[in-house]
């Protein structure tokens, strides 16, 4: 997994409560059996004008130039501020894929999705909740300031804008150390392979008809 | 002891470490795969030359992709090459899959309680937001994505946070015309899209005990939908009749011993949730969704919303938003919508009490003029076998519906079957985000019979003036 530690980046702001998984990577692209490449595809229904397929080159397709992803100034942007609930809906992966794959590496919002939420931490992606009121501050300065940027240092649980004002953010613990590290959830889980194989053993015992052979 | 909720009894049994404070090694019983959501995490053991950590505990089946007309051959090759990624993985690890032609085949959230493969006490996960659905049989049931998936069938465990807890008590008896699925919508409505968030949900009170178990997971389907982390239902004799029989459901010894531990998965008496809420059932009425989000939500004799009345600005611009991409005006009545299709299916309401109801409402009446397309998509091979054997089918097919094979279909329109365009369609499914069946389609969620009622009536019409 990629590690995520600090980062300073362009912000642009999506200002809508309840994006939802359909709307940030559409049904015709969960097709794909492999991991890379929908970032062409993120929030396609949004960005381009006509209906998106698999596998086709994005670079000759009509672009909605209304929206913000596709607004001069926040190209290149990394980090995306939206509005409460991001991410609801299915639990595709493919959302955060399309995200980093876009180049998005840390998402600001008042509240997320929990599926979707745990789903960026095991792709390097970095969703930060802060209270609706400094998301709002937020909204309003990245309008009032092209180039807009903001620090998110993960170690330290900070948002700091370039000003120097620092918002500090909660994070679990085992998430950022993974996050952090960017470290193979698998491979750590997998050092505790004997006690799984006790627990295997004890529920065994307890309620056997778990481990019948029926199934 | 002290008094434990449902959610905390089936949490403490299945921690196999205590990682911190609130995040858990959890023990996986039961793992149901489908094409979507699995070809990268096979693909990751693969690369780590990983084998699967315990295969009969994964049950498969492809139901997204399938077509629902014709099932020989999938017209679509990038459909086609994922549901064959599916079989190839499922025949190279000996995973149980239930293949397309498979009478058993169908949306996995119908399959595994048809087969007793989701049994109280289990955890169960499933790369699919809506394995809520299995809550209903008092497992803790959750939605994971791709990375979990590969951890799943790496490991047999899932790293997870503890969740608050939720009692949503829902008393008295339903009005006729009112379903689970107007119950899941109004608590939706109430409590928001993310009123559940954090939280895993318990539904209790008398309406719910005398809901059947199609109806308790139409309820822990749509928990989902209100953000929750899971949804569940205590066990009672309802559970227990639906499993006995039921081919992996343990037998004989083996099934007595089961029930007596079943039986103890219920909250105490004084178990404390971290949050209670309680609905009236004699309050609820058929509801139909206007917006895009399922909790834009109301009943079928109110009035498309106006963004004019609503303070929040965030809010207001969603409700306009909404009105634009669903074409409709504010104030308007909801009886007025006129609909284009109609669909009846998804894990949501596509079992065998779903379509006895809608066809009801259906038998001796015929779909409107307008209607371009109506479709019965069954969950499962079986739930079609059963309806057909009840004659079900000829209902439908005389009321002008098309009767089709099991899969997701125009749930999400991932097959051939969707939406164009503009088109507007009454649909038993759970979501009605923006291109969701169909890229500028228009979907309004509503039960089996308020989707019957409106294919007769062309527009949305309330189900109790066809019922009497
Ligand atoms: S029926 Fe719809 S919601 Fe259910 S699993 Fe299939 S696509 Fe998802």
């Amino acid at each position: 997994m990629k590690k995520f530690t600090t980062l300073t980046g362009l912000v642009a702001p999506m200002d809508r409560a309840n994006v939802d998984t359909d709307a940030i990577i559409p049904k015709q692209f969960l097709k794909s059996i492999r991991r890379t490449g929908f970032g062409p595809h993120l929030f396609d229904a949004l960005r381009y004008l006509d209906e998106g397929q698999p596998e086709q080159d994005c670079s000759t397709r009509p672009i909605n130039p209304d929206f913000v992803l596709n607004v001069a100034r926040y190209q290149g942007a990394e980090i995306l501020l939206t509005r409460e609930n991001f991410g609801c809906g299915s639990s595709r992966e493919h959302a955060p894929w399309a995200l980093e794959d876009f180049g998005i590496r840390a998402l600001i919002a008042p509240s997320f999705a929990d599926i979707f939420y745990n789903n960026c931490f095991k792709n390097g992606v970095l969703p930060v909740v802060l209270p609706a009121a400094v998301v709002e501050q937020l909204f309003q300065a990245v309008a009032a300031l092209p180039g807009y940027r903001l620090t998110i240092d993960l170690e330290k649980q900070t948002v700091v804008t370039t000003d120097g004002v620092s918002h500090s953010f909660a994070v679990d613990e085992f998430r950022k150390y993974c996050l952090l590290n960017g470290l193979d959830e698998i491979g750590l889980t997998l050092r505790h392979a004997d006690d799984i194989r006790a627990y295997e053993v004890l529920r065994a015992q307890r309620e056997p008809w778990l481990f019948g052979v029926s199934q | 002891m002290n008094p434990q909720t449902l959610y905390e009894k089936l949490w403490q049994a299945h921690v196999v470490r205590q990682e911190t404070d609130d995040t858990a090694l959890l023990y996986i019983d039961r793992h149901l795969v489908h094409e979507v959501t699995s070809p990268q995490a096979f693909e990751g053991l693969r690369i780590a030359r990983r084998p699967l950590w315990r295969v009969a505990s994964i049950l498969a089946t492809t139901d997204h992709n399938t077509p629902t007309t014709d099932q020989d051959v999938i017209a679509d090759p990038i459909s086609r090459l994922q549901v064959s990624t599916l079989d190839d993985n499922c025949a190279l690890y000996g995973i149980n899959e239930f293949r397309m032609g498979d009478v058993r085949q169908g949306i996995v959230h119908v399959i595994g309680p048809e087969q007793g493969a989701t049994l109280p006490g289990m955890t169960v996960v499933c790369g699919d937001s809506h394995t809520s659905t299995h809550g209903a049989f008092a497992a803790l049931a959750m939605g994971i994505g791709t990375s979990e998936v590969e951890h799943v069938l790496a490991t047999q465990t899932l790293l997870s946070r503890k969740a608050k807890t939720m009692q949503v008590v829902v008393e008295g008896a339903l009005p006729q015309g009112v379903t689970a699925k107007d119950v899941a919508l109004s608590i939706i409505g109430h409590m928001g899209t993310a009123g559940g968030t954090g939280y895993a949900i318990e539904f209790a009170g008398s309406t719910i005990r005398e809901l059947s178990m199609e109806g308790r997971m139409t309820l822990c389907n749509m928990a989902i939908e209100a953000g929750a982390r899971a949804g569940m239902i205590a066990v009672d004799d309802t559970t227990i009749h639906y499993l006995e029989g039921r081919p992996f459901a343990p037998k004989d010894a083996l099934w007595t011993q089961a029930v007596t531990y079943w039986r103890t998965l219920v909250s105490d008496a004084g178990a404390v949730f971290d949050k209670v809420v309680t609905f009236n059932a004699a309050a609820i009425e058929p509801l139909v969704t206007w917006g895009t989000s399922p909790e834009m939500v109301v009943g079928v004799n109110a009035r498309v919303p106006d963004p004019l009345k609503e303070a929040d600005p965030t809010k207001r611009e969603g409700i306009e938003r909404a009105l634009q991409y669903m074409n409709l005006t504010a104030n308007m009545p909801i009886s007025d919508i006129v609909i284009d299709k109609v669909f009846i299916g998804s894990c949501t309401n596509s079992r065998i009490e779903d379509l006895r109801s809608a066809a009801a409402v259906l038998k001796g009446r015929h779909v409107a003029a307008n209607i371009t397309q109506a479709l019965v998509v069954p969950g499962s091979g079986l739930v079609k076998l059963a309806a057909e054997a009840e004659g079900l089918d000829k209902i439908f097919m005389a009321a002008g519906f098309e009767w089709r094979n099991p899969g997701c279909s125009m749930c999400l329109g991932m097959n051939e079957d969707h939406l164009s365009p503009g088109e507007r369609c009454a649909s038993t499914s759970n979501r009605n985000f923006e291109g969701r069946q169909g890229p500028g389609g228009r979907t309004h969620l509503v039960s089996p019979q308020m989707a019957a009622a409106a294919a007769v009536a062309g527009h949305f019409v309330d189900v109790r003036t066809l019922l009497n």
